[in-house]
């Protein structure tokens, strides 16, 4: 089972709920920290980092003994990745989105691919849980191909726990795309409750079942309540604005071992998620899955 | 002109709240939303919408059904896993690469612009304001980024206006480097946490590949002020001056409550009074340019 922690707006506490829902799950689950661009978990679960692999991509080389500067590699290029200038074939490396396009184009074969880094993959070990996660190369502007590595490190053995970054766009779908559940935090502010309706279009068009937990749950005057009830939303869990608990996290602390009564509100949100998605497998699915093809894609055929 | 950028790495340590309290304060400026796939500055700003456009950028690959003959030449040269069991494009995962289209043998496959999102420029009482939404689960967000910033841009040259003070996008990737390009200097801000300090290494250090001047305000900073040291120290060694340590104050979160800007709602506030100060120390800090 793979569950995403996710959120639209940043810092509303998805890292805090992810890694203690991990942590309390213990040898049964793996996290993996799909917020490439500024992973968090590991601050908080110190894991034993044992192995780390590169992630590239292929990007052109281009030889220019061979290159009749035709400029057919140019003409295909989307990304503006590629130029023929004169006698000259300048290359931006990372502009390119790796298609390969250009190497197809060229009736020469003077176009080879080199790696571009992407960033790391770290896999290793916290206690008895499993850790993995991505780590972007600072000055790389492309996340999600590393997040869709991470994410294929995932063990069918465990429950996963993905610890998800912020916003809608390309590196959520990355993320949340084919996941069982995602469960979406938030906050009782207005900037709380936009983002949570944002990431709420992300997640049902892709199809997947969700449900909320509230952080700094009583700063609010009702309205982000209001909307869950409208929109049919399962809260599954509230936490209420404490000075202490931000304390906790400021120091690198887990709340289910500095507040011990959230061992309990975080093992009724495992069991909540369980019977959500149990009670959903015993009825045949009849909503569209739009979004979730690739789940049935063979694997292997990509790069 | 003089051109700052707001950013954390690190979501939610109040990149918008500051930047709403910045506008606030005294002096013309155009103000930008550069975080479009989470926007929220408007919530704040309350701007009246007077130009929309849409915003296309980028190709979506389309498949005909009935000129498809199903050979499987799309599927095997798609390196973004595009392409489903059944021949149809999976619009989340096409780049709009166009190798499908080229090596289709039976020209099935065309390439249609995709439209990612909306932009607009505003009037607020702050003065012109540029935003965008990209549609939830759309790409080309760096894009987007760039137009707004672009729009912000002409709209202060041509009106005349000295200052363009930009809500920039959590993170480190494609909107945050679109961002950064052209900006003027950085306000990079933090909290006193592990994950605070992590971030703010992470975008500091894009900040100087970019060759930016970099300031750092420290948002809650007496929630941990051992972090707090370990954070000034940090920015000491990289020359980063702190322009600004706001106290942990639950009055700014009901403000946000309350849509209103901290300035405006509770001027005399401790927070709204060293956001003032830090103000100051902006003007002397961001470079004309």
């Amino acid at each position: 089972m793979v569950i995403a922690v996710a959120s639209g707006k940043g810092g509303t506490g998805k890292t805090m709920v992810a890694t203690n829902l991990a942590h309390l799950l213990g040898n049964k689950a793996q996290i993996i920290d799909c917020d490439v661009e500024e992973p968090n978990a590991h601050l908080f679960l110190f894991p034993v980092v044992d192995k780390i692999t590169p992630v590239t991509l292929p990007v052109p080389e281009v030889d220019l003994s061979k290159c009749t500067f035709c400029g057919k590699c140019a003409q295909v290029c989307h990304y503006k990745a590629i130029v023929v200038v004169g006698r000259q074939v300048l290359t931006f490396r990372e502009l390119c989105h790796g298609c390969g396009g250009c190497s197809l184009a060229c009736p020469e074969g003077a176009i080879r691919e080199q790696p571009r880094l992407l960033g790391i993959l770290e896999e290793g070990r916290s206690q008895n849980l499993m850790y993995a996660g991505g780590r972007l190369r600072v000055g790389e502007a492309m996340s999600a191909p590393l997040i869709k590595a991470a994410r294929k490190l995932a063990r069918p053995d465990k429950t996963v726990i993905l610890d998800a970054p912020p916003g809608t766009s390309c590196p959520v779908i990355a993320t949340l795309k084919g996941v069982d559940f995602c469960l979406l935090v938030t906050e009782p502010t207005p900037f709380g409750v936009n983002d949570l309706l944002l990431a709420l279009e992300v997640v049902r068009s892709l199809g997947l079942e969700h449900g909320i937990v509230i952080n700094r749950a009583d700063l609010g005057n009702g309205e982000l309540e209001k909307i869950c009830e409208e929109q049919g939303l399962h809260v599954l869990m509230s936490i209420p604005e404490d000075r202490s608990i931000a304390e906790s996290y400021s120091r690198g602390q887990l709340i289910t071992l500095t507040h011990p009564g959230y061992r309990r509100a975080f093992g009724k949100l495992v069991e909540s998620i369980g019977k959500i998605l149990g009670k959903n497998a015993t009825k045949p699915v009849t909503r569209p899955q739009r979004g979730l093809e690739s789940k049935t894609t063979p694997a292997g055929r990509k790069t | 002109m003089r051109e700052l950028l707001v950013v954390s790495g690190k979501g939610g340590t109040g990149k918008t709240t500051l930047t709403a309290c910045l506008a606030a304060l005294d002096g013309q400026k155009v103000i930008a939303d550069g975080d479009v796939d989470a926007a929220d500055l408007f919530i704040l700003l309350k701007p009246e919408i007077r130009l929309r456009r849409e915003f296309k950028a980028g190709y979506v690959a389309f498949i005909n059904r009935e000129t498809c003959s199903r050979c499987g030449a799309c599927a095997e040269r798609c390196r973004f896993e595009a392409i489903s069991e059944v021949y149809e494009v999976v619009p989340t995962e096409c780049e709009g690469c166009g190798v499908c289209a080229r090596v289709c043998p039976e020209q099935a496959i065309s390439l249609q612009e995709r439209i990612c999102g909306e932009w607009y420029v505003s009037e607020t009482r702050f003065g012109p304001f540029v935003h965008a939404r990209l549609s939830p689960g759309q790409e080309n967000s760096g894009k987007l980024v760039a137009l707004v910033l672009h729009q912000a841009r002409v709209l202060a040259e041509e009106q005349g206006i000295p200052w363009l003070l930009v809500d920039g996008p959590p993170g480190i990737g494609c909107p945050v480097i679109s961002a950064m390009a052209g900006a003027g200097a950085v306000l990079i801000v933090t909290e006193p946490t592990p994950s605070g300090l992590h971030d703010l290494r992470r975008v500091a250090e894009l900040a100087s590949h970019f060759l930016l001047p970099r300031a750092g305000c420290i948002n809650k900073w007496d929630l941990n002020p051992h972090m707090t040291a370990e954070i000034e120290g940090f920015c000491k060694d990289q020359g980063i001056p702190i322009v600004g340590r706001i106290p942990y104050d639950v009055t700014v979160s009901r403000s946000l409550v309350a849509r209103q800007i901290l300035q405006e709602w509770a001027p005399e506030s401790a927070v709204a009074r060293e956001i003032r100060e830090m103000w100051e120390r902006l003007q002397a800090f961001v470079p004309e340019v």
